[in-house]
């Protein structure tokens, strides 16, 4: 809950900044205060203690501070990451609020616990990423993005605040622990439109999390989008998207899991085969990036589809993200850097064993994880989603995602092929910020360390 | 203690070679891969004191929630495998001392992580870690392949990756199946013993999808016909020393697998479609020889060879009998010996005339009778002639094909005299006749050429006449094994 306010100041923090002319210091500033935030957050998983605020509103139960670090960490790296992308812009100071804003509602997406905080949280979350996307002025395609982004979102929107209309309508309240007992309670005689209800919640949260059919927006909106604001929406937003979609999909409608399981299943086999055969046809990276989130997105779904209300799959689920997202954030940093020239095709990348052995080296292990080969976390993050989906009744499921990643290997080793096998066509070395370095570093030598040591994060939630 | 240093020691080893300038990395990676086969020899010493010293194995917990183990230890089948792998490794480095690598620090590191991996997968004792070295030994021979291979390896390394990690994915989601299904005390185990009793309890029909799921990926990397297909492309363009490490070792990572972690596991599996199995093995067998004999190309041609002896060990492993198996192991060790022996020749012969096909080539007898003799050794062992290491193993798993089935057996017995058809007309079309115009100064060998070269002559010929010490270990291993079927 510190964490949150701690953010909360820091956005205020940042509008007022142009006004007290205090710009210089507002970097370090957001970036102590992040610190900051992690320890407050770290403190509160110690003492472990739920305590709820705002007459129930919000929560920091143990999931919540276990996405909340997450989140948090994710977001250090990714402020240290945009030093410069922040330097470059006129308007920095409504760039650093506005990312913080979002952040924000990233927090309350994770620890919600009632549905006006779940909507509350995705619109401040979302919001200020439409503004994002579009924020290179002068490119038609992050005008297109942020366009794009802002009408597919604010149609989610609708669905999800439909979906809640409807759930309060049959059960009356936005409570979700109330929703939870009334269901179990009038099983047998809740009214269809309760039904329609869940599953529009069902289609908004697809949505954010850009799970197939309800995907189309993410490839255009990664492509046309600023490198670094793609690297948050895949790893702050989604994350942050998950932890909602799990509280509200396997605590709040536990009890009606056959109405939506179904669904979801569908939704994971077209998620699977959709992004992983699309992003074997593609050339731009940061679309083939955006397509493999997607499938990213299908796994991580998976695991809420097994539904057993364990520990394994919490654990699981926390697992998967964080691999995720520190994958992600070592691969988007380094295209980042490699795409400055302007070219976003695979071809960017050739020669760069040459040119930046160790940059190399780091997109390697970043794309070894995502494609989920041992000793990387992804690996193991794959293998926890097998672990728990193996015992339920989705095998078929199973078999199509081990297949479909045997075509995710395809798309990934194309970057690593032609960073190491094709010939360059520019000699000059590339130059990169030292924080960018440490960045790429840490994050990818994290890649390995989790996945030597799986257990720190695995074990989280003892069984 | 001594099981995990045999792990340890190369992977150190081989960070420690990346960050040596020139030769130095050479020089330095061949010491340490004479210490890690000295490393192998103390525990073969052991293993004769005393089988079940505890120095030979060692178990630490990696990941308790989820009962994985880092869990190693040295049985008799390991221990050969393990032998076989430190004996090659020192020779495979040395043979490229006579070719100039780029960047040989990291070439030489990957040989050694590589060595790291592949002595795990022989070594593992618990399900999960298997799973871990088995895909770990493909990352630095993927890169092997395509930092220092030949024209087009880009295409073919890819179709080579891909293509056994497709195999290998299958085998994790077999391998988490029966993980779930052991039960010790309540919570679950990847310990090998329990994935046995496990597998064991299923029934017939999910013995059956386990055995598939498994025996892909094993296929895959031995390979079987018709998995084949990555792998005659793969071996000509990966650099002599990998083609040598994926034939010579890596190969029988997949032979190794099919008697530890598929045979014991799923019997009825087995009994249902061992058949299907062997079928294709000896089809493999018939499909590889024909091919070989109408190659032009020598490396080809061994690439080919490699099918079909990799298709006689497979249907005598799934024969599933004491001669089989037995002869099985034995032939893992001539063949790991003798291919990397032929490829060697194909290098040194490419290196001395520019070409690998066999009709530009001829009368190089003439011109080096030493080469002539060294050849003929390897390549009599390679047709499993008595007396030389390969008759032992060859006799053996024909025996033990024939005890599954007569027919089978026949047909198999076919890879000897198709062997030494292509394997002799080689021979004759390289080594004696005419001189051709593109080989006219085949010069002598040098020193490290020739040294490598007798050791692996002294090994035919030693354990073709004396195959008893190897044996005796490989017998008393799969009486063993033998009882984990029943």
């Amino acid at each position: 809950m510190k964490g949150l306010l701690i953010i909360s100041g820091l956005g205020i923090l940042a509008m007022l900044a142009e006004i007290f002319k205090f710009k210089k210091l507002l970097f370090p500033m957001v970036l102590l205060g992040i610190v900051a935030a992690y320890a407050f957050n770290f403190m509160e998983w110690k003492t472990g203690m739920s305590i709820p605020y705002f007459d129930n509103m919000i929560g920091f139960d143990k999931l919540a501070i276990a996405f909340s670090g997450i989140i948090i960490a994710t977001a250090f790296f990714w402020f240290i990451l945009a030093n410069d992308y922040f330097e470059e812009e006129t308007n920095l100071v409504d760039h650093f609020a506005l990312v913080l804003f979002a952040l924000v509602g990233a927090l309350m997406l994770t620890s919600f616990k009632n549905m006006t905080t779940l909507f509350l949280g995705v619109e401040i979350m979302s919001i200020p990423l439409y503004v994002l996307a579009a924020s290179k002025k002068k490119d038609i395609k992050s005008n297109e993005a942020g366009f794009k982004y802002l009408i597919m979102g604010s149609f989610a929107s609708g669905f999800l605040l439909f979906g809640i209309a409807l759930i309060y309508g049959a059960t009356g309240s936005f409570d979700l622990m109330q929703i939870r007992s009334f269901i179990s309670e009038h099983a047998a005689d809740m009214p269809l439109f309760f039904y329609v209800g869940v599953v529009f919640m069902l289609i908004a949260m697809c949505f954010k999390v850009s799970a197939a059919p309800f995907h189309f927006w993410a490839p255009d909106v990664y492509q046309g989008s600023p490198t670094l604001i793609t690297a948050l929406m895949s790893t702050v937003v989604k994350t942050a998207a998950f932890a909602a979609f799990m509280r509200l999909f396997m605590v709040g409608f536990a009890e009606i899991s056959s109405v939506w399981t179904g669904i979801l299943a569908a939704v994971v086999a077209l998620s699977l085969i959709i992004a992983n055969f699309s992003a074997a046809m593609q050339n731009n990276v940061k679309r083939i990036l955006a397509y493999s989130s997607i499938s990213h997105a299908a796994f991580m779904l998976m695991v809420i589809l097994a539904n057993v209300r364990s520990n394994l799959s919490v654990n699981a689920l926390i697992y998967y993200s964080l691999a995720y997202s520190l994958g992600s954030i070592a691969a988007f940093g380094i295209v980042y850097n490699v795409t400055k020239k302007g070219n976003e095709n695979v071809d960017a990348f050739n020669g760069l064993a040459k040119r930046n052995p160790s940059l190399a080296l780091c997109m390697a292990v970043a794309m070894l994880s995502l494609a989920g080969i041992p000793i990387t976390s992804g690996f193991f993050a794959k293998y926890f989603v097998f672990t728990a989906m193996i015992g339920t009744q989705y095998k078929w499921l199973l078999i199509i995602a081990v297949l479909t990643s045997a075509v995710g290997v395809y798309y990934y080793l194309r970057v690593v092929i032609a960073m190491y096998f094709k010939k360059q066509d520019t000699h000059e070395p590339i130059t990169i910020e030292r924080s960018n370095i440490i960045v790429i570093v840490l994050t990818t030598a994290a890649t390995i360390a989790i996945g030597i040591v799986p257990g720190i994060v695995a074990e989280m939630f003892e069984f | 203690m001594l099981a995990a240093l045999l792990i340890l020691f190369p992977l150190l080893a081989g960070l420690l070679v990346f960050f040596v300038k020139g030769n130095t990395a050479r020089n330095l990676a061949l010491g340490f891969s004479i210490i890690e086969f000295g490393l192998a020899l103390g525990a073969f010493c052991l293993f004769k004191q005393d089988p079940n010293a505890c120095m030979l194995s060692f178990d630490h917990v990696w990941v308790k929630s989820l009962g994985i183990h880092f869990s190693v230890g040295i049985d008799g089948m390991s221990l050969l495998m393990i032998l076989l792998t430190t004996f090659l490794v020192p020779l495979i480095i040395l043979s490229s001392f006579t070719t100039d690598h780029s960047k040989p620090n990291n070439f030489y590191g990957l040989i050694l992580l590589m060595q790291m991996a592949l002595v795990g997968v022989f070594m593992a004792n618990d399900g999960f870690l298997f799973y871990v070295f088995w895909e770990l030994a493909l990352i630095p021979i993927y890169f092997i392949c395509l930092l220092w291979g030949g024209e087009d390896r880009g295409r073919i390394t890819f179709k080579f990756f891909v293509y056994t990690l497709f195999g290998s994915l299958f085998m994790l989601v077999g391998l988490i199946y029966l993980y779930n299904h052991t039960n010790v005390d309540g919570l679950k185990s990847w310990a090998v013993q329990d994935l046995y009793t496990a597998g064991r309890s299923l029934a017939e029909n999910q013995q059956s999808a386990v055995f598939w799921m498994i025996f892909i990926a094993f296929a895959i990397k031995m390979p079987i016909f018709p998995l084949h297909t990555w792998q005659p492309d793969t071996y000509v363009t990966a650099p002599t020393q990998g083609t040598m490490l994926l034939s010579g070792i890596m190969l029988k990572m997949g032979t190794f697998g099919v008697i530890k972690w598929l045979l014991p596991v799923v019997p009825l599996g087995l009994e249902k479609w061992g058949g299907t199995a062997i079928a294709l093995s000896v089809t493999g067998i018939i499909y590889a020889s024909v091919i070989a004999i109408s190659q032009k190309d020598f490396k080809r041609l061994i690439a080919y060879s490699s099918i079909a002896h990799v298709g006689l060990i497979s249907a005598g492993i799934l024969s599933a009998n004491q001669q089989g198996i037995q002869g099985a192991i034995m032939q893992m060790l001539a063949h790991g010996v003798n291919v990397v022996g032929l490829f060697f020749i194909a290098d040194i012969l490419f290196r001395h005339t520019g070409t690998r096909e066999m009709d530009k080539l001829g009368g190089i007898r003439g011109m080096n009778g030493n080469f002539a003799i060294l050849f003929l050794i390897i390549l009599l062992g390679s047709v499993a002639l008595p007396l030389t290491n390969g008759f032992v193993g060859e006799f053996l798993l024909i025996n033990g094909v024939y005890q599954f089935s007569a027919t089978m057996a026949a047909l198999a017995g076919l890879t000897v005299i198709l062997g030494a058809v292509y394997m002799l007309r080689s021979y004759q079309k390289i080594m004696l006749g005419d001189r051709n115009d593109s080989n006219v100064a085949f010069g002598p060998l040098a020193t490290t050429d020739k040294v490598v070269l007798s050791i692996i002559c002294v090994v035919v010929i030693a354990f073709g006449v004396y195959p008893k010490p190897l044996n005796d270990i490989a017998e008393e291993a799969v009486k063993t094994i033998m009882l984990n079927l029943k």
